[in-house]
């Protein structure tokens, strides 16, 4: 532990004498737009989907049309339980390997870059959102938020062990700057916009 | 320029430059991005408010960092994490081993980490005996061709897809001559996540953490941090002191700026933060010194602390995007790595303020307002006052200085310039002159604009005329 108290006490030499102010934050964030026509514009500049629906039956019809249900589907909302397991939240991780599709809810999401607020309650594993092919999230649309100051006020003092903004799918763009989606995470972003 | 092993910025940009075409494309692909960032940052009414508020933020922890790292090793703590201090690289990359050896693991899955650039911990883990693969696609690459990465936030940037075909043929034996980056990329996700599910001890870097809060973010596109981290028993985390912010809450403000800065885009795709370990597994963070102590206590460079790796000074840099990332033998590359260098080893690194046109780009899009234009040109005056400049350029500048300031040998000076460059036009137009380098000379003019005042001002007119 001497490095420690070699390092703070350096600093402590070093740092400027005096200690400059915090600046006001209230003032950021006050942009005007429309808050579900910009997320819905954002997410499908980032790759992702965008669908309104108006209940849980709804959402059971688009998996049906759109996925294999013969392959693994995991969801942590009972609501679902006609075409996605429950029962995985306490498996080793790694079992998680061969989902196919992984639907969850999200706290909120966040217009000016679509990006959805998860924590660990709402994953049922932390690693799900990233080792599923494939990812649904579904978010209210009345919890859609302008900004990433909203974000964080909303999210206050929240208790969490793990949390993450999820915006669009896995991506990269490492060879000659093409974008590829589906790097190491989902391949694909569905996010239901619920009534 | 006492390391034998480095070789110069400006020889390695010349090196860079042979292949004309390779260069323009670099240069080329750059400028896009640095558009990307523009037009991203043009759609934010409140973008000049957020930097200053963000350049705020970080002089206010830069004031008060001794304290908030303090509040933030209780605070981890308290959240189960395991907190490990080192003062330099040697230290960092023996704790980061220990905590492996104390698990009796040999393997490592990586994302992005500047940080264990900076103290080649890769080498040191492989002398150990220890296998370290990059998980970020970029990072994955260049390790496979044994180079470090030339740019902070696109590792590979320096390379044309037919090398990450040819690499890939080689490693992971994908078709000969396919060079669809798709394809490429759909076989290092296969092969990585084979890594992902194998791997019990997972590094990554950190990008923000929290006194408030003890908690740490990292963020990235490809998901590769969060695979290695939640599918491992342990997570070690390394960062740099400055990387700790005041408040959850000033978050906010640091990701609205951050992937704009970096790539155009409004947001990384994944933004983590790590709070608690998952039950019955370790998180470990390794708060680094490795010489930031003593750039805070430089008044003029402690600003470059600010920075938040976005990359945003190296797309704009047309140094950089004309000379490469590898020039710069320093981790980070660019424009502020250029004022970090010299930080870290004054001699090794003393050519890289000098990789400037002092244009002020850079400047202009830092994310947190640092003033890397101006250190660069106060880095030279250091480094020229502590004998780090080479004896050649010391010598013409003292000579320059001496014929600048006295008319009858600049007179002179000019005269036989002038002579010479007409009658012995090879004792100027070779290779010992560094002018003649890539340019033509100018053709000799008649005589000086002295000279010709002489003969024309006013007075002399007069005089001709009486």
């Amino acid at each position: 532990m001497s490095s420690k108290a070699d390092i703070l006490k350096k600093i402590k030499q070093n740092q400027p004498a005096l200690i400059t102010d915090l600046p006001d934050l209230s003032v950021l964030g006050s942009e005007e737009f429309d808050v579900l026509e910009t997320y819905k514009t954002v997410l499908k500049n980032i790759g992702g989907d965008p669908v309104e629906v108006g209940n849980y039956a709804e959402i059971i019809q688009y998996i049906k049309a759109n996925y294999n249900l013969d392959k693994r589907l995991i969801t942590t909302i009972p609501e679902l339980s006609e075409i996605a397991t429950l029962d995985w939240t306490n498996d080793d991780p790694h079992s998680l390997q061969d989902v196919e599709l992984n639907v969850i809810k999200a706290h909120f999401g966040v217009a000016e870059n679509s990006a959805l607020w998860v924590t660990d309650d709402l994953l049922g594993q932390r690693v799900s959102p990233f080792i599923a092919q494939y990812l649904a999230i579904i978010v209210y649309k009345k919890d859609i938020i302008p900004t990433m100051h909203q974000a964080y006020e909303k999210i206050g003092n929240q208790e969490y062990g793990f949390g993450t903004f999820i915006a669009g799918p896995s991506k990269t763009a490492d060879i000659e700057q093409s974008l590829v989606l589906g790097a190491h995470g989902a391949r694909g972003l569905i996010v239901f916009l619920l009534d | 320029m006492s390391s034998k092993k480095t070789i110069q910025h400006s020889e390695a940009a010349a090196r860079f430059n042979k292949d004309t075409e390779r260069v323009n494309w670099h240069d080329e692909t750059l400028w896009f991005v640095r558009e990307k960032r523009d037009r991203s940052a043009n759609q934010i009414a409140d973008w000049e408010l957020l930097r200053e508020t963000a350049s705020k933020i970080k002089n206010n922890v830069l004031s008060n960092i001794h304290d908030y790292l303090i509040e933030f090793e209780a605070n981890a703590k308290k959240n189960g994490i395991t907190v490990h201090w080192a003062a330099d690289a040697k230290e960092h990359n023996e704790i980061v081993h220990s905590i492996m050896a104390k698990h009796d693991v040999k393997q490592m899955v990586k994302s992005k980490s500047m940080l264990t650039e900076e103290c080649h911990l890769n080498d040191y883990l492989a002398e150990k005996g220890i296998e370290v693969i990059d998980s970020d696609l970029g990072e994955y690459i260049v390790q496979l061709r044994k180079e470090p990465p030339s740019h902070i936030v696109l590792p590979a940037i320096h390379l044309k897809k037919e090398d990450v075909s040819e690499t890939f043929h080689e490693h992971l034996g994908t078709e000969k001559g396919n060079i669809d980056p798709q394809y490429l990329t759909e076989s290092a996700r296969l092969s990585l996540r084979n890594t992902f599910l194998t791997r019990k001890v997972a590094l990554t870097g950190v990008n923000f953490a929290i006194a408030e809060t003890g908690e740490i973010v990292v963020c990235t596109n490809e998901g590769n941090a969060d695979m290695g981290a939640h599918l491992a028993d342990v997570h070690i985390a390394c960062m740099g002191f400055e990387k700790l912010i005041p408040q959850r809450k000033h978050l906010g403000v640091f990701l609205r700026l951050l992937a704009r800065s970096a790539t155009g885009q409004p947001i990384t795709t994944f933004s983590s933060h790590f709070k608690k370990p998952r039950e019955g597994k370790e998180i470990h963070i390794v708060i680094v010194d490795n010489g930031r102590s003593t750039q805070l206590g430089r008044e003029d460079f402690r600003n470059s602390l600010k920075c938040i790796r976005c990359g945003a000074c190296m797309n704009t840099c047309p140094v950089y995007r004309r000379s490469g990332g590898h020039s710069y033998h320093n981790a980070v590359a660019g424009p502020i790595g250029s004022i970090l260098a010299p930080n870290l080893d004054m001699s090794k690194n003393a050519d890289l303020p000098f990789a400037s046109t002092l244009c002020g780009s850079c400047t202009n899009v830092c994310p947190v307002k640092i003033d890397i234009h101006d250190q660069l040109y106060k880095w030279r005056q250091v480094l020229v006052k502590e004998g780090h400049t080479p004896t050649s350029k010391t010598v013409a500048m003292k000579t320059m200085a001496t014929v600048l300031a006295n008319p009858t040998i600049f007179n002179i000076a000019g005269k036989s310039g002038r002579f010479v460059m007409k009658n012995l036009p090879g004792l100027v137009n070779n290779k010992m002159n560094k002018w003649y380098d890539q340019r033509e000379m100018p053709a000799v003019p008649q005589e000086s604009f002295r000279e010709w005042y002489k003969k024309n001002s006013r007075e002399a007119k007069a005089k001709d005329n009486e």
